[in-house]
């Protein structure tokens, strides 16, 4: 089994966002990869891997992809050292690509890729559009299990079951093999991901992805990086959506603190008029 | 000139409340385009909540087949897509919920529209607000497909009032429904007789310090007595002490009740940007460093523990005395 693995690059949330000439300024910003496509690298990882004993499962393989400039390829190595085995850098500008750019390019990988699924992160937490993943999906007419909190993967391998937080509960999803899967938080849970090779008294940490190793680091070193552009995928650097200004929000106003509940309930009904 | 395709998602014979934010900004889409609101209603039963949508909407289009039994965006989306370009739609909408937010990007695809996500409001004709970064940046964006796409924020629109005289249904065929191989399950449903937590008024939330899920029911206790519905803050979600569907946050619901009660909640950037959007905020925590009273309009330092009883019990005194 082959899975394509799309990430993408943001800066650290813990940064304080900042704006310059009315866009959110970068200089000096220190990146990461998206948690949630980090979690999609390790929810890959799951379904090609005996979690007991670590064992790769023989013939699969995990590709990873981003778009960005040259200094996302850092990002890229991470994901190699956690465990992917080849990556492909896809160079341009941040302000040279939206989604549907970043889905035509991606279109294009998938058709030279062919691989059996495409797992990513619902959305980026720059951003936070959640699309890349549906649009990629309906440009290949592909089925596509998004928000997954958990995935069964068949014992034919034709087909998973995937568990996706809806509101007001849990809808289980039968989808086949190719697919896209997006996932959520708690995919990375201790048993969220079933291979039916991994014993099911297995259970990983549920602290999140799994930090690369130093062994990991190393070999990342050697493992193949291949370069394109976007004219490799026929897409331009052209994006349909402009961001015309970004403002940080006023801030609220600093409350108080109540001595007391029942001074608390007063203030709720006739200052706040809440209760 | 170009219509607007508004999706809207129904329960039995009536519109979700959701669905009515989706309405209220698409009239303001409408205005701004030179045409009018369609609402989209798809799935078994929609032909039962067409009267209530036509209170809304001065056209309904009913789309209802054996074929379209349960959700799925691999059917419905390209049902949406035909329909939009035979009404001559050029912005297709459908409220931020989860199955909003699984749709219409493929819906986009289908149509090449660029798509604005989780809007807050809309700017002009292409001009969107959005938040960005977890709600601590708001980014203007401007989107120049013919088509575009959007997802309003059901916490930034206030439910549409129902218009002056009913607009008029009419039906369309599924077509060929298309699944792409894809099935519906199961849905393992959270049944609750509390408000849905994206349409509460009030909404009592707690955090990790709660420690165990049975230690909630103190704060369902507060929710019952104030017709709230109940959150929780990612920790104690991933913790599995309440439903995941509890979660507020980034990456959770977004709500903007009048009241929000904090309970044991630090107040993690992820939770503030699901909740900052309330008109008021109380914080309880024993620690008085935690950042959630950087945003509580009133804030309470104690230990839950004894804080949430005394609060029952000062409200049950209130309502008593009115």
């Amino acid at each position: 089994m082959k899975i394509l693995v799309p990430v993408k690059r943001v800066p650290d949330p813990t940064q304080k966002a900042k704006i310059k000439d009315g866009h959110i300024d970068l200089t000096g910003a220190s990146w990461i990869v998206n948690t949630f496509d980090e979690y999609a690298v390790e929810t890959a990882l799951r379904l090609l891997e005996n979690g007991a004993d670590g064992s790769r499962i023989a013939g699969a393989e995990i590709v990873v992809v981003t778009l960005g400039p040259a200094d996302a390829q850092k990002e890229l190595r991470t994901c190699l050292a956690m465990g992917a085995d080849r990556a492909i850098h896809v160079e341009c500008q941040d302000n040279e690509i939206d989604s549907l750019v970043v889905v035509k390019v991606l279109k294009g990988i998938v058709e030279a890729e062919k691989p059996d699924l495409v797992v990513m992160g619902k959305q980026a937490v720059d951003g936070d559009a959640n699309q890349v993943g549906q649009m990629l999906a309906g440009k290949l007419g592909w089925a596509q299990a998004t928000f997954a909190a958990s995935i069964e993967l068949a014992g034919d391998k034709k087909s998973l079951t995937v568990g996706r937080e809806v509101d007001g509960g849990v809808e289980y999803k039968k989808v086949p093999v190719p697919s896209v899967v997006s996932v959520d938080l708690r995919i990375v849970g201790p048993k969220s991901v079933k291979n039916g090779v991994t014993p099911e008294s297995h259970a990983y940490s549920g602290e999140g992805a799994r930090l690369p190793s130093l062994k990991g680091i190393m070999a990342a070193k050697k493992k193949p990086m291949a370069t394109a552009k976007l004219a490799d995928y026929g897409a331009e650097a052209q994006p349909a959506i402009k961001e015309l200004s970004v403002v940080l929000p006023p801030p609220r106003k600093a409350g108080e603190i109540i001595a007391d509940i029942p001074t608390l309930v007063k203030k709720l009904a006739d200052e706040a008029k809440a209760l | 000139m170009g219509n607007v395709i508004a999706f809207c998602e129904f329960s039995g014979d009536q519109l979700r409340t959701s669905a009515l934010a989706n309405i209220a900004f698409a009239r303001q889409a409408a205005q701004a385009h030179g045409g009018e609101v369609i609402a989209l209603l798809v799935g078994k039963g929609a032909q039962a909540a067409a009267p209530h949508a036509s209170k809304f909407a001065p056209k309904v289009v009913v789309v209802e087949d054996a074929g379209l039994a349960h959700y799925l965006a691999e059917s419905y989306a390209p049902i949406v897509a035909r329909l939009a370009k035979e009404n001559a739609a050029t912005v297709v909408t459908a409220t931020a919920t989860a199955l909003g937010k699984d749709l219409v990007p493929r819906v986009a695809a289908l149509l090449d529209a660029g798509q604005a996500s989780d809007i807050s409001k809309l700017e002009g004709k292409d001009t969107f607000v959005r938040p960005i970064l977890a709600g601590n940046a708001y980014s203007t964006v401007q989107i120049g497909t013919p088509i575009i796409c959007v997802t309003p924020r059901q916490s930034e629109f206030e439910a549409a009032p129902e218009l002056g005289s009913a607009g008029t249904v009419t039906t369309a065929a599924a077509g060929t429904i298309e699944t792409c191989g894809a099935e519906f399950v199961r849905l393992d449903a959270q049944k609750s007789d509390r408000p849905d937590l994206g349409d509460a008024k009030v909404v009592v939330s707690g955090g990790r310090g709660m420690k165990t899920g049975e230690n909630f029911k103190v704060l369902e206790e507060l929710a019952d007595l104030l017709g709230a519905a109940m959150g929780a803050s990612r920790a104690a979600t991933d913790a599995g002490m309440v439903p995941a569907d509890w979660q507020v946050g980034q990456t959770g619901k977004i709500v903007a009740p009048n009241l929000y009660f904090a309970v044991a909640i630090s107040g993690a950037i992820q939770h503030l940007a699901g909740m900052k959007g309330s008109k008021t905020i109380v914080a309880i925590n024993k620690n008085k460093d935690e950042p959630i009273f950087q945003v509580a309009d009133y804030g309470i330092v104690a230990e839950w523990e004894k804080a949430v009883p005394e609060l029952i019990a000062e409200i049950k005194k209130l309502k008593a005395s009115r």
